[in-house]
């Protein structure tokens, strides 16, 4: 099936050379990192995590998203899924990669990265995400090729895959309840330490992983022949938006403890975010930003006519993307950091070649991301017929 | 064989570009591998104590797994002393004992190392003594 | 039974990688063996040995010049480099107003003196330290006698710990630290960039019989010991003075105590 990816037409080219000039910025900024170090980043003694780091959560949670898919169709056999399951498995694949990568831009000395295999620790959570995301990938490789590899021949999916299927939907959330335990098991970091964060994380990610589905649907309907179905767009469109109310409704939560139990300590990082602490106030445009976005999220997602035509459908779902990709992508990170441990304030905020990088990771992801897309779309317009008998091409 | 001879031509091509490090060098200077270690320091010692921690033999092929395993022993559990095969003990520091002796690092360490274009990178934290700069150059 | 080549690749693809995968199984191994088989190893006899080591530091013993020059014989002898820059700034041991120090402590009614007045700060080798649990490849771990260390060697750079420290002790050398450190101290080696670095209670000294080397020039102001020892100058100093630690609520036990 891998030829697939070498037959396409002009407008596939431009895309895919566009990410690989993407990529090569990218790597060119990576390499003046690496010879510097990580001092070209705006990252400090105080803010030790930066955009790296809050791209890697994030993205873990559009991983484990998938499973918002994959669990309807294989568990309660959904058929509207069957065409986009490969669909939320393939994202997750692209997205455990810029996870990894993430990690990788991140750390000081990444000739050492295998030091965490040669001297496992089992008491780091570091060890876990490291199990966890790799088991994650090799999963959801297996599972979507498999299928897709059946497709292709016409023949039903051989049965012994059926477990795996089952050990991915049970795999999913754990990816992001470790990740969450990264930052709710550290003493001194008030914003973090709380037992809501591993639940928010995942409601976060089900909320803003298919709401990237949902634009991604869009987008492989309008560019190939393939098309995922109307019923499957907005059953994902209301899984966001429960899961959004779920995430405002939990971080409201998490404002409420802090605020009435009248705790300084566990108000500052809030407070930092919203309004600004000792007059530093870097994030308080992006916390604005990120309200007014889940406002329009909210109303178009929950909203039956916003939400079914389909024009202010992908408005609300990139809007709901964007919201969480700011909390959770940017703020989450360093707020979490602010104040320091004395209760001094050093903002943070990335520096140029800082974002190349993290852009180039995002191409990396979304170079993945288009192949194995372009060879689902291809397999799935030939096929035609789903096995439930529906027509997958537009007519 | 489908294109039997695109492959055949791109096999070509790879043999030929796998073998440039030996079809370029047809012709030029073999290069000798010259260690030294006639320094001052060894110099000035009496030939009875003239050698190293353990034989000679031993330090060309060990010295890399020595070395890493004085440096768990120091930094790990915080032993310091290093007995060797005859009873003697030394400090484990690289700094602080092998470099004492050898104060040669250009002529002593990156003359292997360069040729077997390997790179510890030891001297990325670990201070070198300081060379005498003709002596480096030669 | 016939294979084709598809069939044929995938078993050679899969036979290689459970070879390799196998034989550098058996290399870890068997190398871990030959370690533990050597014993050549001893600690000097003059080291100074003890079950936890712990620091008393007197903030009324302490004046400026005191604080300076733990700082400066600190920051020379183990080549910490001199970056300026608050943000890439790294400091083993370094001064900090009380309030900033324990801000939980913060009164509005505090004297003036107190809430502004500098006090030493450092790692506090906590007994239980967050950093060791969070560390990934063990690069930071809990000597015996309770000494936090850092293994610069096997340090990844990942900055868990930094995030894992609720006192703000770790520095990350966010570049190389040569050109910042002014003299050279021989007998140390520096750091390179993209490790973590901290106070290591002076172990190389302690190794060879010397206390900590804030210790020996803070006028008496530091005092150093074995807290487990009832004997000990540490425990007798806590027995009769009231002494507090930084964020005690966490429960990370820190070993440096402070005299108001």
């Amino acid at each position: 099936m891998l030829e697939l990816v070498l037959k396409g037409s002009q407008r596939y080219w431009a895309w895919v050379i566009f990410l690989m000039a993407l990529i090569g910025v990218g790597f060119i900024a990576y390499l003046y990192q690496l010879k510097v170090g990580l001092g070209i980043t705006g990252m400090s003694r105080d803010v030790s995590w930066g955009l790296y780091i809050g791209q890697f959560t994030f993205l873990v949670g559009v991983a484990a998203s998938a499973v918002t898919v994959v669990l309807p169709y294989y568990l309660h056999n959904y058929k509207k899924y069957g065409r986009i399951a490969v669909i939320g498995e393939f994202l997750a694949i692209a997205s455990v990669l810029m996870c990894m990568l993430f990690i990788f831009v991140d750390l000081g000395q990444p000739m050492r990265v295998l030091n965490v295999l040669l001297h496992p620790t089992p008491n780091s959570i570091m060890f876990y995400d490291m199990i966890v995301l790799s088991g994650y990938l090799i999963l959801n490789l297996l599972c979507g090729w498999v299928i897709l590899t059946a497709e292709k021949k016409g023949a039903p999916p051989p049965k012994w895959i059926k477990p795996f299927l089952y050990i991915a939907i049970c795999w999913a959330p754990s990816i992001h309840i470790v990740t969450a335990f990264l930052y709710q098991g550290l003493p001194g970091r008030d914003y973090w330490m709380t037992a809501i964060m591993a639940a928010k994380f995942l409601s976060s990610a089900f909320a803003s992983g298919p709401a990237l589905l949902v634009i991604l649907c869009m987008i492989v309907r309008r560019f190939t022949n393939f098309d995922p179905g109307k019923e499957a767009i907005q059953t994902l469109a209301k899984t966001s938006a429960y899961f959004l109310l779920v995430t405002i409704g939990f971080y409201l939560f998490e404002v409420f403890t802090a605020f009435y139990s009248g705790i300084p300590s566990h108000q500052y990082s809030i407070i930092y975010l919203f309004k600004g602490l000792e007059g530093y106030t870097k994030l308080v445009p992006v916390m604005s930003i990120c309200i007014l976005l889940a406002a329009i999220g909210v109303i178009i997602l929950v909203t039956p006519p916003l939400r079914k035509w389909e024009v202010t459908l992908a408005i609300g779902a990139a809007a709901t993307f964007l919201c969480l990709w700011l909390e959770k992508g940017i703020s989450l990170v360093v707020g979490g950091f602010i104040p320091n441990p004395f209760d001094k304030v050093f903002e943070y905020w990335p520096t140029i070649p800082e974002t190349l990088i993290t852009i180039g990771v995002w191409s990396v992801g979304f170079f993945v991301l288009t192949l194995l897309y372009k060879i689902a779309a291809t397999v799935k317009e030939k096929a035609i017929f789903d096995k439930y008998g529906e027509k997958q091409v537009k007519t | 064989m489908y294109d039997g001879w695109k492959i055949i031509i791109g096999l070509l091509v790879f043999v030929g570009f796998v073998t440039l490090p030996f079809t370029l060098s047809i012709g030029k200077d073999y290069i000798k591998v010259d260690p030294k270690i006639d320094t001052p320091e060894i110099q000035k010692l009496p030939s009875a104590e003239r050698k190293c921690v353990e034989s000679k033999e031993f330090m060309r092929k060990e010295h890399m797994k020595m070395l890493i395993d004085w440096r768990d022993a120091v930094v790990r559990e915080g032993k310091t002393l290093y007995v060797n095969s005859e009873g003697k003990s030394f400090n484990m520091s690289l700094q602080n004992t092998c470099m004492q002796c050898h104060s040669n690092k250009s002529k002593f360490c990156d003359e292997c190392h360069n040729y077997l274009a390997v790179k510890p990178y030891c001297w990325d934290c670990h201070l070198e003594p300081k060379e005498d700069k003709k002596e480096a150059r030669r | 039974m016939r294979i084709d080549r598809r069939q044929f690749l995938k078993i050679l693809g899969i036979g290689a990688f459970i070879g390799v995968g196998g034989w550098s199984m058996f290399e870890v191994v068997s190398k871990r063996e030959i370690e533990a088989f050597v014993e050549r190893y001893k600690k000097v006899p003059e080291a100074l040995q003890a079950k936890r080591w712990a620091m008393v530091i007197d903030l009324k013993k302490l004046d400026e010049k005191i604080m300076n020059d733990c700082i400066e014989i600190c920051h020379r002898i183990h080549n910490v480099p001199a970056l300026l820059n608050p943000k890439e700034e790294i400091k083993w041991i370094w001064k900090e107003k009380f309030k900033y120090v324990f801000p939980e402590m913060k009164d509005e009614y505090m004297p003036e003196e107190i809430k502004n007045k500098y006090v030493l700060v450092l790692c506090n080798h906590c007994e239980n330290p967050p950093c060791v649990r969070v560390c990934p490849t063990k690069a930071t771990f809990k000597r015996k006698d309770g000494i936090v260390m850092m293994d610069m060697h096997r340090c990844i750079g990942c900055r868990f710990c930094m995030a894992g420290c609720p006192y703000g002790a770790r520095s990350f050398n966010w570049r190389d630290p040569r050109q910042y450190v002014k003299e050279e101290n021989k007998e140390f080696p520096l750091r390179m960039k993209g490790v973590v670095e901290k106070c290591t209670f002076c172990y190389e000294r302690i190794d060879r019989g010397l206390p900590p080397a804030c210790v020996e020039v803070s006028k008496g102001a530091i005092v150093f010991g074995d807290i487990t020892d009832p004997n000990s100058e540490v425990r007798k100093i806590l027995a009769s003075n009231f002494a507090i630690r930084r964020k005690p609520k966490l429960g990370t036990k820190p070993s440096i105590y402070y005299l108001l």
